[in-house]
């Protein structure tokens, strides 16, 4: 059964008396444990797309199942509570808590959304820190870490809640080549390791090189599905 | 919910010096509140206890229609000896009454044989007198402390103004019931402080010498001052003896005995509404700070953090965990500036009670001002603040739980 899986989806936003039509009837399924990217000029409809997916936003018409669950008819609360079971998020500018140390940041969501015993919680969060190779950072705060450091950071909050997807929103955007490889490795070995499933919205061809499938978007239209290099693993 | 705490308190450190400004504006508020409620109970207190402790008593009863009249202070509304015994057996019943002093008041004449003036007289006895009015004795400025047969205390102005001194003989001149003329020579036993009010005039014999001078032959009294054992059940005690007292009726069916507390005897009781009134606009003052700074500093958090907002609500914060968060800041800054007004407080209480800041009432000089920091007045403020700190964080803190994931996500 696919994890993602959407049929004539649409998004209308009304801006006064203008009515921007974000995405026009999409269709596509994203199977379980497979590393998507959606592609596309700015403007194309990719981080509404992804919007949709993660419960943040709601579609104008058409159906989407994210996990078994039609996201479409839940009100806000359920729609957090199934965020905070079934997804996570990477953002663009990192989006890490200022005021939390890298390891209180990735701790957050088991604390104040998941109920996880101290014990399992501790573990989960260092082998993470381990895994994205910021363990030794885990008592700085963001601000006294570098954006590569800072990403890995909000990886590693991502998948500590052990979600079923992951979504990306350009998520090296703001990175280096090196780095962002390096970050686009650990994803890599993130889904490999947790069988999570990666979804991104990018322009980045280092993404696009590595995922295996790519859906391009224009004017909120699929107009291309190619496969990628990246899906040799699985 | 503990790490709630702990995320709210650190995102108040985030802002360290807006947090100590609105917290520094709420424990000066507290503070100010503190120092004047305490400052104006004590005044309160300390004029209530003069009043009661120096002249009137806790609680007074008359002759039904008495105190109407009281300017002319009437011998014919003095109550009988009958009278008198019901009500003794009456006070004896009522359990909190610490003593009770029969009085005999009537107007007079005063004369020094040269000059002749007008005086109010007490007939006492001087034990139980002292007993209910404990400051009496101490309101003595030249003489002996405690009134004998065949003398007089005369208060300090009649005594200036006629030129006696303790030793002296003088005349009392009163009309009886019956409206013939009496007088009778006494020593002057000492000079008295006088205090505000009609009462400040007063003069005191013995009550024996006042049955004599008014040829009565049995004992009539005009009041009966009682004094508590606790004042704070004064309103417990009056009410009890009242309707101890309920059975007795006059001719007309109403209560023979008339029963007041020194509220309905003093118009210093007006003063203290005045002051619980000015204490009441002054909560309001600290009310009106607290709610606009908090509501003011939680509104800024809120317009600063709208992508940490955004952020947490896309992993998965409930929005009522977001609005918790946001209580608990209030929450805290409520408690800091009360924490903080509360130390103030008491050092600057600590301050005036050891300056002994003196002042003027009336004719009472060099009275000390010493509040003091009742708990039940801390609790009830630190509660105010802290609610209203909540209240003002429940605006930002529902707007703040509002918001939808995507908005704030995109807010530059």
């Amino acid at each position: 059964m696919s994890l993602i899986s959407a049929q004539d989806l649409t998004k209308v936003y009304t801006v006064g008396e203008l009515r921007v039509h974000a995405i026009k009837s999409v269709s596509f399924v994203v199977e379980r444990s497979s590393f998507v990217s959606f592609v596309g000029p700015s403007g194309s409809g990719k981080t509404t797309l992804l919007n949709l997916i993660g419960c943040l936003d709601r579609p104008t018409s058409g159906s989407l199942t994210v996990a078994g669950a039609d996201t479409s008819v839940l009100s806000r609360t359920e729609a957090a509570d199934f965020r905070g079971k079934n997804l996570g998020f990477i953002f663009q500018d990192f989006n890490l808590m200022p005021i939390l140390t890298v390891y209180e940041n990735v701790e957050y969501p088991l604390l104040v959304i998941q109920n996880v015993s101290n014990e399992e919680r501790k573990k989960r969060i260092l082998s993470l820190l381990d895994t994205v190779g910021v363990l030794d950072q885990k008592d700085k705060y963001p601000d006294q870490i570098s954006g590569g450091q800072k990403q890995r950071v909000a990886i590693a909050r991502a998948l500590v809640t052990n979600p079923r997807l992951v979504l990306a929103d350009e998520p090296t955007a703001n990175l280096d080549s090196k780095t962002a490889f390096r970050i686009i490795d650990t994803m890599h070995q993130m889904r490999d390791e947790l069988g999570v499933t990666f979804v991104f919205s990018t322009h980045d061809r280092k993404i696009v090189s590595e995922v295996e499938h790519i859906y391009t978007l224009t004017d909120g239209k699929i107009t291309e599905k190619a496969e990628g290099q990246g899906g040799g693993d699985v | 919910m503990f790490k709630l705490v702990k995320i709210a308190f650190r995102n108040l450190l985030r802002y360290k010096r807006r947090t100590l400004l609105t917290s520094s504006l709420i424990a000066v508020g507290v503070t100010f509140v503190l120092v004047f409620v305490s400052s104006s109970s004590a005044f309160k207190n300390l004029m209530i206890s003069q009043i009661t402790d120096s002249m009137l008593g806790h609680i007074q009863v008359h002759k039904q229609g008495y105190m109407a009249s009281i300017d002319s202070l009437p011998l014919t509304m003095n109550l009988s000896q009958k009278q008198y015994e019901k009500l003794k057996k009456a006070i004896l019943s009522v359990p909190g009454i610490q003593a009770y002093s029969p009085r005999i008041k009537f107007a007079g004449m005063f004369s020094n044989f040269m000059e002749t003036t007008n005086i109010r007289i007490n007939g006492v006895y001087p034990d139980k007198e002292t007993d209910v009015v404990p400051l009496l004795p101490g309101r003595v400025k030249q003489g002996e402390k405690v009134i004998k047969k065949g003398e007089i205390f005369i208060p300090e102005l009649l005594a200036k103004g006629l030129n006696v001194k303790v030793g002296n003989t003088v005349v009392v001149i009163a009309t009886n019931r019956d409206g013939s003329v009496n007088g009778k020579q006494f020593r002057v036993g000492a000079v008295i402080e006088s205090v505000t009010g009609p009462g400040g005039r007063d003069g005191y014999i013995h009550i024996e010498d006042a049955k004599e001078l008014l040829r009565l032959e049995e004992m009539e009294v005009s009041e009966v001052a009682l004094r508590l054992k606790d004042f704070d059940e004064l309103h417990r005690v009056s009410s009890e003896l009242q309707s101890a007292l309920s059975i007795d009726v006059n001719k007309s069916g109403k209560p023979l005995f008339d029963v007041r507390t020194w509220e309905a005897l003093s118009p210093f009781y007006n003063v203290s509404r005045m002051i619980e009134v000015m204490t009441f606009f002054i909560r309001l003052m600290l009310i009106a700070i607290v709610l606009i700074s908090v509501m003011n500093v939680m509104i800024m958090a809120v317009f600063e953090r709208i992508r940490e907002i955004g952020t947490i609500a896309a992993i998965g914060t409930r929005p009522g965990k977001i609005l918790y968060l946001f209580l608990i800041e209030g929450f805290f800054l409520g408690v800091v500036g009360t924490f903080a007004g509360i130390i103030i407080t008491c050092l600057t209480t600590y301050i005036i009670n050891a300056v002994e800041i003196s002042f003027n009432f009336g004719r009472q000089v060099g009275l000390i001002l010493s509040p003091r920091l009742e708990i039940e007045q801390i609790v009830l403020i630190s509660v105010i603040v802290i609610v209203v700190s909540i209240l003002a964080a429940l605006q930002p803190a529902f707007k703040a739980s509002r918001m939808e994931p995507i908005n704030a996500l995109r807010h530059v």
